[in-house]
């Protein structure tokens, strides 16, 4: 991955910035130029909570390349108080433990590297939401 | 628009073809539709495929192919849309002679996957996943259909054994099947002792890494009558349709609305219901894949897939056959070729060419060719004429 790809894209992994339509109140995780609620092409940016309960996951157990291992890992779509849902990892757990509907909440963590000198890509992961 | 006609059908054979290249399957599959047509004309070339580039680090197939098929200075185009690349071509051949623009059009469908490793295949199949925000996570397909596949257990008590039932059944029907990459039939165990891919998921709920092309040759119903075709398959409707790429996005993650909006479409366009078709080939990239498709396809009720499934509704011999060829599942899944197959398949049993697994009566079918996580959706109408 280029270094400008990932750094595009930090306002949204780092912060968790969405975009809220000006006119409709639609949130958009990622942002986007164009409300697919309403049509609207104005936003403010609104920053996630982060917080929220897990609607559905699994446990990747054959990996993705440049992600063996941490295998065997959980990957869920999670449905935020804000209203939207998000996909992401859940870590800070024993994945075999999980049930849909566990509170988690979205930490800043590392994701991916690219080899042993390259880049790393950090991004939110989810957490049991024990309410640190 | 004018009436189009399917007047000649091609396939390799699917599997791991390490002998041959992109190219020479393509061009295969193409002579084989010709020789079953009858006839070497062709004004027009569209080409299905979801990345010479990444899998043969080979694009502008739309050079490629007309040359080496003899056909230099014919116009060609590549029709992209991930795994419903085939059936896009397909519709985009028919759009061309509806339209008037041409009168004979091969569509093509092709991949060649197995010149990269099995990772390497992963990856590039995950591109065709939301890249910055489902891939970057660490998922990949198989884990998209598996957080489906969850959600359908938990709301509808769809059973890990009705899932594999639909491999069972699509392995059974593959097992009949020439083409097929694994012909070998299966049993509830083999999935559920397969590898853990991501739950619940297993290796045998995936359809395979598959080399292999197909092609179909479409002209006007008043030339295929020309050529005295019998029976005469007509294309008698096409819908299409798109949805969120991001799984995480659709309000309801059960809910497979392109292909719903595509079937709705397509039975429109031919004037008919769900209920005039006998029976359809389905894309059952993962087991999920075809219980949720077979209810958004209004076949079953939401959430009855899996019951349908177990009770033989979708069997060879059941009252709505599915996948009669074995499925992406038992057949292989070259992506781009994968919705050319499905119609060589409709075509094969509307001709009653099927042989040992021939459906009776069977006169209208239906082909659903979708992409990603259901983001892209292509259906078809055939009927025997
Ligand atoms: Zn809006």
């Amino acid at each position: 991955m280029e270094v400008a790809k990932h750094w595009r894209e930090t306002p949204e992994r780092y912060r968790l910035e969405a975009g809220k339509c000006s006119k409709c109140g639609k949130i958009s995780f990622p942002g986007r130029l164009i409300c697919p609620e309403c049509g609207y092409r104005e936003f403010v940016i609104h920053k996630l909570s982060g917080k929220g309960k897990l609607d559905t996951f699994t446990i990747i157990r054959t990996a993705p390349s440049g992600f063996e291992d941490l295998a065997p890992y959980a990957v869920g779509i999670v449905e935020l108080e804000d209203g939207i849902k998000i996909l992401g990892q859940i870590t800070d757990c024993d994945p075999e433990t999980l049930k849909t509907g566990d509170k988690l909440v979205a930490k800043f963590r590392r994701i991916n590297e690219d080899g042993k000198t390259g880049m790393i890509y950090y991004a939110y992961k989810f957490v049991p939401d024990v309410g640190i | 628009m004018r009436d189009v006609a399917i007047i000649g059908i091609g396939m390799t054979k699917f599997g791991e073809l390490w002998e041959k290249s992109l190219r020479d399957l393509a061009v295969e599959a193409a002579l084989k539709c010709l020789a079953d047509a009858g006839t070497d004309r062709i004004d027009s070339i569209t080409i299905g495929c979801m990345t010479g580039g990444l899998f043969n680090g080979q694009e502008h197939l739309a050079s490629l192919i007309p040359d080496y098929l003899g056909r230099r200075n014919t116009p060609a185009v590549r029709v992209e849309s991930a795994c419903a690349s085939g059936g896009m071509a397909v519709r985009a051949a028919f759009m061309e002679v509806a339209s008037g623009m041409s009168d004979y059009v091969l569509a093509l469908g092709v991949e060649k996957m197995n010149d990269v490793s099995g990772d390497l295949a992963t990856a590039a199949l995950a591109t065709a996943a939301d890249g910055d925000y489902e891939a970057f996570h660490g998922i990949n397909f198989p884990g998209l259909y598996a957080l489906m596949a969850r959600a359908h257990m938990e709301k509808y008590g769809t059973t890990r054994e009705q899932l594999a039932l639909v491999a069972v059944k699509n392995h059974r029907n593959g097992a009949l099947n020439p083409h097929s990459q694994f012909p070998m039939e299966i049993t509830v165990d083999t999935v559920l002792k397969s590898a853990g891919v991501a739950d619940p998921l297993c290796l045998f709920d995936c359809s395979p890494v598959t080399d292999g092309a197909a092609a179909v040759l479409l002209t006007t119903v008043d030339e295929a009558k020309k050529l005295g075709k019998q029976p005469l398959v007509v294309i008698s409707g096409i819908g299409a349709a798109t949805d969120t790429i991001a799984l995480s996005q659709r309000k309801d993650i059960l809910k497979l609305e392109a292909i719903e909006l595509a079937a709705q479409r397509a039975l429109k366009m031919a004037g008919k219901t769900i209920k005039d078709i006998q029976f359809a080939e389905v894309h059952d990239c993962f087991t999920i894949a075809e219980i949720m498709v077979i209810e958004a396809l209004g076949i079953v009720e939401p959430g009855q897939g899996g019951p349908a499934t177990a009770a033989g509704l979708t069997a060879l011999d059941g009252k709505f056959p599915i996948n009669p060829s074995g499925g992406l599942k038992s057949k292989g899944h070259p992506v781009g070729a994968t919705g050319v197959a499905q119609i060589c398949e409709a075509v094969t049993q509307l001709r009653r060419q099927a042989g040992k697994r021939q459906i009776k009566n069977a006169k209208t079918a239906l082909t659903q060719n979708m992409g990603g996580s259901g983001g892209s959706c292509v259906i078809h109408i055939l009927e025997a004429k």
